[in-house]
């Protein structure tokens, strides 16, 4: 039952990613992407992690995403042309890419032997209550980071948008 | 009940994080350019997580949580940024954005 | 495991198909009391006061001809409708209608399922929910739909924070996630409930919460995605037929699910208000009995000739729903049923209520409103909250 979930939404979660950079409308990219998190949501549940599952949705999925639609609605953005694309960026991005995939899945395969496997309730400690203790005790300084973080960015946000209006 | 290696997961997020660098490189629109990195971020996201199932600890989902609020900041510059860049060119590809002034 | 499976299809089933018929009635509930406040019969001719309409709807609008414009994205344009239907039916899967009940040996929860993180749930569903408005504005190809959708997508953002913030401090209260522990927490008596139980009662947190769940739903006065007079019909112009009504009926679901929502999170679920010694049990007894008597009473004195058979018949079916109430055996889980489906009914009507009364908003009013106060309000609420439940306990 684990596999089959896993690798439903696995294979979803790549097939969507795959078609994120496919597409060439922006609005096409978008969906793929939302696919991408809402199955990313499930594996989350897999291993345990109930509230980073509903945080995924709520803040990727829910907000995250709908401002990308927003903007791409509201600029109108039409599909990309092809003619643009630079042959040096092929020419040495794709060869690159591949080779960082396989050190990865060869360091990967090698630090993590077959027998280290997961399934399903195997991880508990992933609840809302665990995640906010350790929010407001270990990490209290990253979180007001954060926070601050956070309202810099919507300072900024208001300054740009607000220039644009005069 | 079959198992899931803890290693499929991480093949995931690397699979899931070179697409995503791959949008990012090969991409000339800047809102799919955003897009990838939004999507490199996910993938991380699944390994912090699958290294605290792998620890039993609470603690990459925290750092998952912090990943997801530092990308919430950055939608809201970068896509404030995107809009004043249209309203001065409409286009939205990168490649046309290549001074500081008009 | 197999009696798991049997009793969960069972209860989806119920859940379903009483929540379908509601939906349709629910339109018809909220005609009728528009046309009264209007001072005006409303429907009238399909059946007895018109009973019969939502079903001559639904014939009506299953055999219209399905429009679909050339100029639309075609399969957005086809899958936004069943989004946001799908996503506004989802939520109800965790919503606790009552206790455990016992049938047969068997012993379930009135709920399809109980999840941990159940406030999260719905929150997260009801922040997809944008999407079926959005990709439909958007994949219309049309500028009314446009602005429509970019309207509401703007709308539910702002107003999502104040809702999440003002769900928070009830929260803090009860200490859990899960809904159903949520209700447990406010047994007892009505000032037990969240919305009057100290250290600091969440009567503001429940304004700010239906104040949010007008917009959330798309409902006057915040109906600006389709106001009619500036957009034709926002977001569903392009729409027709069934894809229409899936619009419609996603609006009406939305609004059933925030009106649970307010009622579990702050009026204490299915708990009646005061303790059965005190005799609460009797209540809907004496409720159905009373309704009963005045359609006897107008039976015997009829206004009308078709009146003469129809009142007396409908007081004998009041009445002997309130002997029902009476039976030992199935007060158990009627009783909860009856106090929750009497305070969603309550919040059902203030929607109607507020529709047939308020005027619509101007949109920089709206969004000044939900930034420049609403949002202060609900965390200001938070703050004072979290500060006396940390300082009593």
């Amino acid at each position: 039952m684990d596999v089959i979930l896993f690798l439903v939404f696995a294979l979803f979660a790549v097939a969507c990613a795959i078609n994120v950079v496919v597409q060439t409308h922006p609005i096409a990219s978008a969906i793929s992407l939302i696919g991408v998190m809402a199955s990313l949501a499930v594996l989350y549940l897999l291993l345990g992690a109930e509230f980073i599952a509903a945080a995924q949705v709520i803040v990727y999925a829910g907000a995250i995403m709908v401002l990308f639609v927003f903007v791409i609605m509201l600029l109108n953005a039409g599909a990309e042309s092809k003619s643009g694309r630079s042959l040096v960026a092929q020419a040495l991005g794709v060869p690159s890419l591949v080779a960082l995939l396989g050190i990865l899945a060869f360091f990967v395969q090698r630090l993590f032997p077959r027998e280290s496997a997961t399934h399903f309730g195997g991880f508990t400690g992933g609840t809302a209550k665990a995640v906010g203790k350790a929010l407001f005790t270990t990490y209290l300084l990253p979180f007001e980071a954060t926070s601050i973080l956070i309202l810099i960015a919507i300072v900024g946000a208001i300054v740009l948008a607000y220039k644009e209006m005069d | 009940m079959a198992a899931v290696p803890i290693s499929w997961f991480l093949t995931l997020s690397a699979v899931l994080f070179v697409i995503g660098a791959a949008g990012f490189v090969f991409r000339r629109n800047i809102i799919t350019v955003f897009m990838s990195i939004e999507l490199m971020l996910n993938a991380v996201n699944l390994s912090f997580v699958t290294f605290a199932y792998q620890f039993k600890k609470v603690d990459g989902h925290l750092l998952a949580l912090f990943v997801m609020v530092v990308a919430a900041a950055e939608a809201a510059v970068g896509l404030a940024i995107i809009l004043t860049v249209f309203k001065r060119r409409p286009s939205l590809n990168i490649d046309e954005v290549n001074s500081m002034k008009n | 495991m197999d009696s798991f499976i049997v009793v969960s299809l069972i209860k989806t089933v119920m859940v379903f198909a009483v929540l379908l018929t509601t939906l349709a009635y629910l339109q018809w509930v909220e005609r009728k009391v528009i046309a009264h406040i209007q001072v005006r019969p409303g429907p009238y001719v399909v059946g007895p006061h018109g009973l019969l309409q939502p079903l001559a709807d639904v014939v009506k609008l299953l055999t219209k001809e399905d429009v679909r414009p050339p100029f639309v994205h075609k399969a957005l344009y086809l899958a936004a409708p069943f989004m946001a239907m799908t996503l506004a039916l989802m939520s109800i899967c965790v919503i606790p209608f009552g206790p455990v009940i016992r049938v047969g040996g068997v012993s379930t929860w009135m709920q399809l399922t109980d999840l941990n993180i159940g406030v999260l749930f719905v929150l997260a569903i009801s922040s997809m929910g944008v999407y079926g408005v959005a990709f439909a504005g958007w994949a219309s190809n049309n500028k009314y739909a446009l602005l429509g959708g970019l309207r509401s997508s703007a709308q539910m953002i702002s107003y999502e924070l104040p809702m999440s913030i003002a769900i928070a401090s009830p929260l803090l209260l009860s200490n859990t996630l899960s809904l159903r522990t949520l209700v447990e927490s406010q047994a007892g008596s009505f000032w037990h409930w969240n919305v009057l139980r100290g250290p600091f009662p969440q009567i503001f947190a429940f304004v700010i919460f239906l104040i949010s769940a007008f917009a959330e739903t798309n409902r006057i006065p915040f109906d600006l995605p389709e106001a009619e007079n500036e957009l034709v019909a926002g977001y569903h112009t392009e729409y027709s037929s069934m894809k229409f009504a899936s619009f419609f009926m996603a609006e009406y679901s939305n609004m059933i699910t925030v009106s649970s929502m307010a009622v579990l999170l702050f009026l204490g679920g299915w708990m009646a208000p005061w303790p059965v010694r005190y005799g609460s049990s009797i209540v809907p007894t004496v409720v159905f009995a009373f309704a009963g008597l005045i359609a006897l009473y107008h039976g015997v004195h009829p206004a009308r000739r078709r009146e003469r058979y129809s009142l007396p018949a409908t007081g004998i079916v009041f009445l002997a729903i309130a002997a029902i109430f009476l039976l030992p055996i199935v007060q158990t889980w009627l009783l909860p049923l009856f106090w929750f489906c009497a305070k969603v009914g309550a919040i059902l009507f203030a929607f109607i209520w507020i529709r047939g009364t308020l005027p619509r908003f101007r949109y920089d009013q709206l969004m000044g409103f939900t930034w420049k106060f609403l949002f202060p309000a609900a965390i200001l609420n938070l703050l004072v909250t979290g500060f006396l439940v940390a300082w009593v306990s």
